[in-house]
Order: structure tokens, then sequence, then C-alpha cells
């Protein structure tokens, strides 16, 4: 699907707000929007939600080669995912230039420097290591992915625990997790990447751009920092020339930006770690608060088993009609809904010679239309099947064979 | 010290004619969850977490096009890794499902599509995935035929039936089945089953999952009514 783009008036319109030191969503240039993180009830399952962007971040490990270079480590591998989901701008299938350029950036940050031990990942020097996996799938698109999906990612990472492995001699054993407990990975500090927006030739600075302000924005640059103030990666993107001020400017807002994110990160997976210590719920269905208009929560439902489902497991006769029932339902694509439509007799009361009554028949009866379509379906079938009754149930049987075989198709 | 449960015959008689059990784990929905799709919904049963979006009647490609009514597309997304044939075996499945819901010939020449994001898999995966696009598709008020509600049950080594199954529950059974129904006449949409069982446990299981479907029925109803209505 093509995305609809941004019109003239609309850009000139977020350029002018811009030079007014304004934006869209009422924030400050420097802010950032509201992070949360959470995480699910499996181990290095991350869920980051900045202001309306959302992010989920998995992490995995099998067992595999190591590579030739490095026969001592583990590796990492990192894996951005741009699928229709986030936005219809994105296609499925193959990689855009953009998931291209954001996994890069993604890998650099988390493997240039260096912060996963992954000489802690070997098993055998040179034989046998630990690859782990980050996949970061990207759920909704309004601004800013890079930034969100380096906090999922590092804190996933850090979340994640791999099974215990014991050497003994040649003999390598993974233990599973209710064996031994698994082992969290060693995370030597967390870089993330933090992105600036340039407008107006450089002139214009913003931090956390919203999708929109993407789109207007003349270049981009991307700055990978920890909470110790080093420097991991950066990156400028785009049309436009930066002075040497800027760019100091830029790293100094990164330190206090990083340093924030990071207690924030430190903290969730502190209150994760207790809430698992406590043994109390987590996980995603337990952050949906219920308190909005658009969740809804159930607790456990117990289904009342009625007695006719008991007796029918007896295998009383009337059970073959009850299969042929229920695969007529499979007949619903097969038949047209302009054929159901036609079923229904045009029930319109004729009041006088030249008086319409339609619309004013009564109460609605949409909701009960299809019932009134399946009974009539049948007793047209049954008025036609009166005189040769034999016949009919031939036919009948003929159907729901043919139905079976739709539902089967459905099911491969 | 080895310790023994004692059981006479007649508990044994008893515990053989207890009525199986079916249980639906929590369920909590959340409708419009996402902006950029045109409708949405994240699913949880239980642990299970399942993202489902649907965009649609859009445009569609021009190999796809079908002159007398819409294409369904589904994608389904595995958590860890690359598709495999399993998950395309599935994105099959809901397809299929999915396609005999739809009103389809209302919109020719047009695409419906459905993307879903697995979360989290803890048992009956493929249950959530379908009863979360039905919720998507709602939300965006996509044309229907009727609505659908899918329910797993397990078969145990012992014969016990479990519904809406545990991923734990789902490894040790010796039979798991999904079914679909949809929400006029409660009829059969689609069936998958994994392992070995009998005629008659299918049966059991059919008309059990057919009772739970009600209740994730009136899950839908509830959670559109509250979303309609503005009211907590």
């Amino acid at each position: 699907m093509r995305e609809t783009p941004l019109s003239n008036c609309e850009k000139e319109f977020i350029l002018n707000n811009i030079k007014e030191h304004r934006r869209l969503d009422g924030r400050n240039a420097y802010d950032y929007r509201d992070i949360r993180i959470s995480f699910g009830v499996s181990l290095g399952c991350c869920h980051v939600e900045m202001g309306k962007t959302k992010v989920l971040a998995q992490v995995s490990c099998e067992v595999g080669q190591p590579k030739q270079t490095r026969p001592h480590d583990g590796v990492l591998f990192v894996n951005v995912e741009l699928s229709p989901m986030a936005s219809p701008a994105f296609e499925q299938g193959r990689p855009s230039e953009e998931s291209v350029e954001l996994s890069r950036l993604m890998e650099r940050c988390l493997k240039e420097s260096r912060c996963v031990d992954l000489e802690s990942l070997c098993i055998v020097s040179g034989e046998k290591v630990w690859h782990v996996r980050v996949d970061i799938h990207v759920l909704n698109h309004e601004g800013n992915i890079l930034d969100c999906s380096s906090i999922a990612a590092i804190s996933a990472l850090a979340h994640f625990k791999r099974p215990d492995v014991s050497v003994q001699g040649e003999e390598i054993t993974i233990h599973p997790l209710e064996e031994k407990d698994p082992v969290g990975l060693s995370i030597h500090h967390m870089p993330l990447l933090v992105s600036f927006s340039f407008f107006l030739q450089g002139k214009y600075l913003l931090v956390d751009p919203s999708e929109k302000e993407e789109k207007v924005m003349d270049g981009k640059m991307v700055i990978g920092m920890n909470k110790h103030r080093e420097i991991c990666t950066l990156q400028v993107t785009g049309q436009n020339l930066l002075l040497k001020d800027q760019v100091l400017r830029c790293s100094s807002i990164a330190v206090t930006k990083v340093t924030k994110t990071t207690e924030l990160i430190v903290q969730a997976l502190e209150n994760d770690k207790q809430a698992r210590l406590r043994g109390e719920k987590h996980g995603f269905a337990e952050q949906i608060s219920s308190e909005k208009v658009t969740s809804n929560h159930w607790r456990e439902t117990q289904v009342k088993v009625k007695e006719e489902v008991m007796s029918a497991s007896g295998g009383s006769g009337a059970e073959s009609e009850d299969v042929d029932s229920d695969m007529e339902a499979g007949s619903g694509d097969s038949q047209t809904d302009a054929a159901r439509l036609k079923d229904v007799e045009p029930n319109v009361d004729i009041v006088a010679r030249g008086v319409g009554a339609i619309g004013e028949g009564g109460a609605s009866r949409w909701l009960d239309l299809p019932k009134t379509t399946q009974t009539s379906k049948n007793k047209g079938k049954l008025k036609r099947s009166h005189p040769e009754e034999t016949e009919v149930k031939q036919e009948y049987d003929e159907d729901s064979e043919e139905e079976t075989q739709t539902v089967l198709n459905g099911v491969q | 010290m080895a310790s023994f449960i004692v059981l006479t015959e007649e508990q044994q008689r008893l515990q053989r004619e207890a009525p199986p059990e079916a249980v639906l784990r929590c369920l909590t929905s959340e409708l419009g969850c996402l902006t950029r799709q045109d409708g949405s919904a994240s699913l949880s049963q239980g642990d299970t977490t399942v993202t489902a979006v649907a965009y649609g009647p859009a445009e569609v490609r021009m190999a796809r096009e079908r002159i007398d009514r819409a294409t369904v597309e589904v994608v389904y997304k595995p958590k860890v890794g690359l598709p495999r044939p399993v998950d395309r075996k599935k994105e099959n499945i809901i397809r299929n499902t999915l396609e005999s819901a739809i009103m389809g010939s209302a919109h020719p020449r047009s695409a419906i599509s459905v993307i879903i994001q697995e979360t989290e898999d803890l048992g009956s995966n493929l249950a959530c995935c379908i009863n979360a696009a039905c919720l998507a598709l709602l939300d965006a008020a996509v044309g229907l035929n009727f609505m659908v509600a899918a329910v797993a049950s397990a078969v145990m080594e012992d014969g016990k039936i479990v519904t809406d199954p545990e991923k734990k529950v789902e490894e040790k059974a010796v039979a798991v089945m999904t079914f679909v129904f949809e929400s006029v006449d409660h009829k059969l949409v689609s069936v998958l089953t994994y392992g070995k069982f009998t005629q008659e446990q299918y049966k059991v299981c059919r008309d059990l999952c057919r009772q739970t479907a009600q209740s994730v029925f009136a899950f839908y109803r509830e959670s559109l009514e509250k979303k309609l209505l503005k009211t907590v």
C-alpha cells in the first residue's frame, strides 16, 4: 500500500512552527516523548513505547559454530524488521533501504561497542559457541524508530538469560531451565542511540523527531553513547553541513538523554525482577489497564458444560445429522453474498396506492437477517424435497461430502 | 519414602465420568492499540499474547487482484527469526478462515490485509491469532458475514480433555485440536488437529469448544460495546 505523502502546506506549517520554536505535539526542542518499558513472561522479551511509537524486541540463542576469524567468541546478530504492521508504507518481504540502514546502525551500536561480553558465550573454543540473536519488530511507526529500537534491544539483552552449560571432557550438557537456573548475559555497558534532526540547513535542531517531522527534515545525526559519556557510534545522513559547535552541542544533549534513559531501563529491569521474585503476575497482559474504553479484561471463565454435550459423547444416532449441519458452515464462502441476499423476500407494506412505505416497516430487522436467510433457504430446499424424499436425502449427502472437502482445504 | 493414593473402583468410575474441564483462561484485549493502521487489536489469552492489525479495503497488487471479490492477505510474523514453513501453514489456515468470514464480494478488486505479530506464545497460539485477527477486523470495521472465534482443546494421555491449554499441557497432550466457530449459527468453520484421538474424543472436544466459543463471542461484544459506547 502506498503512503499518503505530506502536502506542501503541511510541510510549510511544520517548518514555520519550528522557526517559532514550537512543535506539533507541544514538546520543546530537546524533549523526548514519554518512554514506557515493559517485559514479557518469556526471558528477553521487551516492549518499548515512545509516545505512540512501539517496538518489540526478542532475544534468542542457539548453539553453533564460531566465526573462523574469532574462534573464542560467541556471535551476536541483530535484525530489524520493518513490516506493514508498523506503517502501510513498509512492504512485506524484501528489506527496504531504510530497514537495512536501521539494522546496520543497530548492529554497529551493539557489536562494535563490545557491550555484550562475547567471550563468555564460548562453550568449546573453535567448535561450539552461543549465537545470540536480537529480533526487533517495529509495531507502530510514529517517528524515531531508531532510538526506540535501541532501548528495546539493550533492555531485552539485559533481561535475557541463556540455559546453563557444563562441559566434562568431550561431553557438553545444556541444562534445561527446570534443571539449573539460567545465566544472564554479561553486559558491560548500555549503549543507546539518540537521533537529532536538522531543519533549514542545520539552523534548527530537534530531538526525537515525530513521523511528520522526519519527513520534513534536511538531515539527521545519530549519536550512540553510554552513560559513561563514551561515544560508540556517530552517523550523519542527509543533505546538510554541520558546524563543529553543533556536533558538540548534540553530544552534550545526548549525555543527559542517555543518563536518564539508562536509569529508566535499570528501574524497569529491577521492577520486573522483583515482580518475578515475589511470584506476582507479570507480562504484557498485566500492563493493559482495564480503565480504558478500548481495553477489556475478563477473569478466567468456567464454561458450564451442558448435559447435551455429555450425552452426545455417548454417540447417539443424532450425531450424524449434527456433523452435516456443522459442515454447512463451510459453504458460507462458496455461496456468494449476493445469492444470500436474494433469498430474503422483500417485505414492503403497501399502505395505499402511490404511498411508499419503505423505511416504515417497524423495528429494525438487520440483526437477525442472517438467520432469516438460513431458514428461508432451508424452507426452499424442503419444499422441493416433498414429492421425492429419498432422492433429496442423497442430495444432502453429496452436499455434505463436497463441503467436507472445502473444510479440509481450509485446514491445509 | 513413597506415598500411595488408594483409589476405589467407585472413585475411578466417577473420575472417568467426571465432566471434562472447560476453562477459558483470562482474556485481555485492547482495541486500536496502534495508530497507523485501519484497525488494530492486541489480545491476551492467559499469557499468550498476539497483536493483529488490519488494513482495508485498499489497493491490491495487480497479480493478486480478483475481479469478483476482495483478496484477503494474511501475514504471520513469528517473534524469533524468519517465517518458517510452519508459520506459512498457520498463515494459510488463518487466511482461509478469514476469507469465509469477510464479506469479500462487497469489495471487489481490493485487498484486505491482516498482519499478525506473535508477542508471547504460551499455548493455544493459533486460537489466539484467529481471535485477535477477528478483533482487528472488527476494529477496522470491515464488513463480515459472521465473526469467528477459535478455541483449542487438548486430549491428555488419560483421556482427560482440557480446553484452552497452556504450553506445558499442549506439550504433554496426545492430541491438540483447534476449532473455529462462526457467530450466527455457531457452526464449524475450520479445524486443525495434531496427534491421535478417537472419533468420540473429537466430538466431545468439538462440543466443548463450541460452548467455550460462546464466551469468546460475549467477550468480543463487550469489548466493542465498551469502545463504541465509550463507557468504562
